[in-house]
């Protein structure tokens, strides 16, 4: 405004007038500014390390506020979910079925497609599986090697068909896929629950009869006998399958040709239609493989936990968390193996500590303090003296 | 040209509705007006024309509250003034319609109107305000639904409904932004009918437009920008001719040569032949037009931007369909095929958008660069990618082109234009192809940058490669091009060989080489 007279400052802006008043009692101040350079690769790490410190320390302050004992408390959590092999073991169980989803969400999402939809792919992967013994398609004491198999390819593709739907509406017909995911979720429980609560019904009750040990995912516990440490521990080959799943996924998206197609489409689109890449038929793609993967999960639940269908185990919210999961591991195949195991550590110790009633909120605060330090990945805070500028 | 600022006139008359004196506004890297003195009359329409960057719409965003001038005074009706907002401008009685609108498609026209509004304060009262807004249009001879929504009218309604916004606000002065940009023929005369009605209003209007013909239509007086300079202030109409105004907008001496070896131009790589396609608003983009690219030579395309360059490039490039004619590249047919199938057949293409189109910008620079090589071997490996080959690929193209980056797993979004430029090049070009697109391949980089890009087109041409160049920048074209063909509203209006600008000029602005000839012969200027 005051240069409005003055035609000869055009170019020197180092000789600024000292307008400012002096007196000020912080000489600094924040400045926020986007990172301009890549951050180192441990960068990260640290960060997610150093949020869960936080978060650990603001739940302290909650727990002492409760009137309980932070240190004795977050010692209990740790033993509650990792403290010896028997509750690794149950850590493990409840992260397999989140691994899947996890991995499901990560690559749809990854092409920017919002699958919501993990919980009724889930769900179909589950009924698929259990249709095959409860129809059934198999005759009875056909051995596990064929019955495994048979289970997980109906799982795959019940949950890669519930994936198709959506894919394909949005692919042809632009239909947005969030709400459809989400809608078919619902359709998929109330599918689910008319054949646990009518076709199946173990008379009358809202559950299907128990699978024939043959229909049964491998556990440790089985190889008791001959590895007595295996003793009562549940994890089954699902978590194996899951991993594995990871490895692969992780090779297709970094190290494949249709991965690299994914991972254009995601972040540029206009890009890749540049590039000569079919952005409708990998719509219809990525959202088959996504459900597929969740519907193995659903799969690997029931043949590896559950042994029947149920509703309340199966629909438990595993595609929901399975967003979260695969958000927090950056859409990182192993991330989400990680992030999965500490949420099933969460879910155990959870229910270990309950009557405190604090678990939950210290899930939230963990969740929280995780999402929001990505905002360090993508900007840093600098303190500026003032009157220094830029 | 006119001499500027020879007037220092204190107390200027009254019949100056704005004046504005020795404007200067700078943006990183660009002038984009330097000392610009603009004076409106009351009553009058004033048209202000100028290439593409000529600094016609920074100057009347400076006037329009929403830029602010490093130099230079503004006054309105003989105050000075000085804008912190649209809406401090809107309140001194300026009011700007924006080539863009700015207007909530779910709402009707009475509440897009209303918008942002001090009154009605909290009950609507739309009836009472429809028939204040259809009252003050039919005025102004604007008619429109006060109560239709917008997304039910047409382009040429919807800028009504921006014109009655400013009235509404009380504008005394509109500035309207390329108004005809938009509009089909006929609407482009409801409109003219409009400014008339609004003139003998007692408005006053300035038209920013790059067509000569529309100004010589409809405009009173003309002030001319070239490269963020006056070149002509305030001239009457009925005084000049369109080649002078021609002259104005784009004459100059060529700055900067490059030095190419004579063209040795072969078989023709690219023919376009009668080629119709539309726009993406479903309008006719590009009219019956027809071209031929030989290999070894740079085809340069004229034209001021929005005349179906971009439609054409996409068209060849397989990314947009065409409705009638065809493309043939090595006499195959590419149109109507897809971009895949036309990049298997050597076609490059360095698109305009760097950013948004070029690039992937989360991506490496590894990723970035095999974007259309990465099907064949030896990037594929079968169905999986090769990183190793593809590592070993970006890291001699970062070599080759000098491309400065820290490492070739760096995102691409870290660049500046001209290195993100060289990617783009570097990958376009290491696929040895025999058709190069390149459309504005230097614009926003430095000269240093411009330079180097410069010399890759060279040398590719020097390679055998037939190249379209299509840009905006004369001065590039000249430098580069063996042949300059000029695009007008999605024609060819002729091709030229020598550098003759001030015939490209006239061409940019809608005549065509035969007209040119014809009246260049009957009556010299």
């Amino acid at each position: 405004m005051s240069e409005m007279d003055t035609p000869n400052n055009s170019t020197s802006s180092e000789e600024i007038p000292p307008s400012e008043p002096i007196i000020r009692s912080f000489p600094y101040r924040l400045r926020i500014e986007p990172r301009m350079e890549e951050p180192a690769r441990w960068y990260p790490f640290l960060l997610f390390l150093g949020a869960l410190v936080l978060a650990l320390v603001i739940g302290g302050f909650l727990l002492v506020l409760a009137g309980g004992d932070p240190l004795r408390s977050y010692a209990h959590i740790a033993r509650a979910s990792f403290g010896n092999i028997g509750v690794i073991s149950d850590t493990i169980v409840k992260a397999t079925p989140i691994i899947f989803t996890g991995l499901a969400c990560s690559i749809a999402f990854r092409m920017h497609l919002w699958n919501i939809g993990a919980e009724g792919q889930f769900i179909m992967g589950a009924f698929g599986a259990g249709a095959v013994v409860l129809i059934p398609l198999l005759p009875e004491g056909t051995p596990v090697w064929i019955f495994i198999p048979v289970m997980a390819v109906a799982g795959i593709v019940a949950g890669a068909f519930w994936g198709f739907i959506p894919g394909f509406l949005k692919a042809r017909l632009k239909v947005n896929e969030i709400i459809t995911t989400l809608m078919m979720n619902y359709i998929a429980i109330a599918w689910i629950n008319f054949f646990i609560f009518a076709v199946w019904s173990e008379g009358g009750f809202q559950m299907t009869t128990k699978f024939p040990d043959n229909a049964w995912l491998p556990r440790l516990l089985d190889y008791a006998n001959r590895i007595p440490v295996f003793r009562g521990l549940t994890t089954h080959l699902g978590f194996l399958i899951g991993v594995l799943a990871a490895f692969v996924l992780w090779y297709i998206i970094f190290r494949s040709r249709w991965g690299y197609e994914i991972r254009l489409i995601g972040d540029n689109p206009r890009a890749a239609q540049y590039a000569g890449i079919n952005i409708q038929r990998n719509t219809i793609l990525v959202m088959m493989v996504s459900g597929a993967l969740a519907g193995l999960g659903g799969m690997s639940e029931v043949a590896g936990v559950v042994h029947r269908l149920q509703t309340s185990p199966i629909a438990a919210g595993y595609g929901f968390t399975g967003i979260i999961v695969a958000w927090l591991a950056k859409l990182n195949p192993f991330g989400v193996v990680l992030v999965s195991i500490l949420f099933g550590a969460l879910i155990l110790a959870g229910r270990e500590i309950q009557p405190s009633g604090l678990p939950k909120m210290i899930q939230g605060i963990i969740l929280v303090c995780l999402i929001a330090s990505d905002f360090f990945i993508r900007y840093r805070i600098r303190f500026v003296r003032l009157g220094e500028e830029i | 040209m006119m001499a500027k600022n020879s007037h220092n006139d204190i107390d200027n008359p009254p019949s100056f509705v704005v004046e504005m004196r020795g404007i200067v506004k700078r943006f990183p890297g660009v002038l984009a007006n330097d000392h610009v003195d603009f004076r409106l009359h009351r009553g009058e329409i004033h048209a202000l024309l100028g290439e593409n960057g000529a600094g016609k719409s920074t100057l009347m965003n400076v006037l329009a509250g929403l830029y602010r001038q490093e130099v230079g005074t503004v006054l309105v009706n003989g105050q000075l003034v000085n804008f912190s907002s649209p809406g401090d401008a809107i309140q001194a009685g300026i009011g700007m319609v924006h080539q863009h609108f700015m207007l909530v498609p779910s709402q009707s026209v009475t509440e897009n109107i209303l918008l942002g509004l001090d009154k009605p304060r909290f009950r609507m009262e739309l009836a009472k305000y429809d028939s204040v807004i259809a009252e003050l249009g039919e005025r102004f001879g604007l008619r429109v639904d006060p109560r239709a929504k917008i997304w039910q009218l047409s382009v040429g309604e919807q800028q009504r409904v921006e014109i009655i916004k400013m009235l509404y606000r009380g504008a005394e002065v509109l500035i309207m932004d390329e108004p005809t940009a938009v509009l089909a023929p006929q609407e482009i005369e409801v409109l003219f009918n409009t400014l008339h009605s609004m003139i003998a209003n007692g408005k006053s209007i300035i038209f920013i437009s790059h067509k000569l013909q529309e100004v010589m239509a409809i405009a009173d007086r003309v002030t001319v920008l070239q490269r963020g300079k006056t070149t002509a202030e305030g001239l009457e109409i009925e005084n000049i001719t369109r080649r002078e105004l021609a002259h104005l907008m784009v004459g100059r001496d060529v700055v900067f040569r490059v030095d190419k070896k004579p063209s040795e131009p072969g078989n023709v790589v690219l023919d376009v032949q009668n080629v119709v396609a539309e726009n993406d608003k479903g309008l006719t983009a590009i009219q019956n037009l027809s071209l031929q690219v030989r290999a070894g030579e740079i085809f340069g395309l004229a034209g001021v931007a929005g005349n179906g360059q971009r439609e054409l490039a996409q068209v060849i490039t397989g990314l947009r369909k065409v409705n009638q004619g065809r493309v043939l590249l090595n006499n195959k047919v590419i149109s109507n095929r897809s971009a895949r199938f036309s990049i298997q057949r050597g076609l490059a293409y360095v698109p305009e958008d760097r950013t948004h189109v070029g690039t992937s910008p989360n991506l490496s620079m590894t990723d970035n660069v095999i974007m259309k090589n990465y099907r064949q071997p030896p990037i594929a490996r079968g169905w999986a990618i090769d990183m190793t080959t593809a590592t070993t690929f970006a890291k001699d193209l970062k070599q080759d082109y000098d491309i400065a980056i820290p490492n070739v797993d760096t995102p691409v979004r870290l660049l500046s234009g001209g290195n993100l430029q060289r990617v783009i090049l570097a990958r376009e070009i290491s696929g040895a192809p025999t058709l190069m697109v390149a459309v504005q391949p230097t614009r926003g980089l430095d000269v240093g940058a411009i330079e180097s890009v410069h010399r890759l087109l060279l040398s590719q041409r020097e390679a055998g490669t037939a190249i379209l160049l299509i840009s905006e920048d004369l001065e590039e074209l000249l430098a580069l091009s063996d042949c300059i063909a000029v695009i007008y509203e999605g024609q060819i209006m002729g091709e030229v060989m020598d550098e003759n600008i001030d015939i490209i000029g006239l061409m940019m602005t809608g005549m065509d080489l035969e007209e040119i000839q014809a009246g260049g012969s009957a009556k010299n200027v």
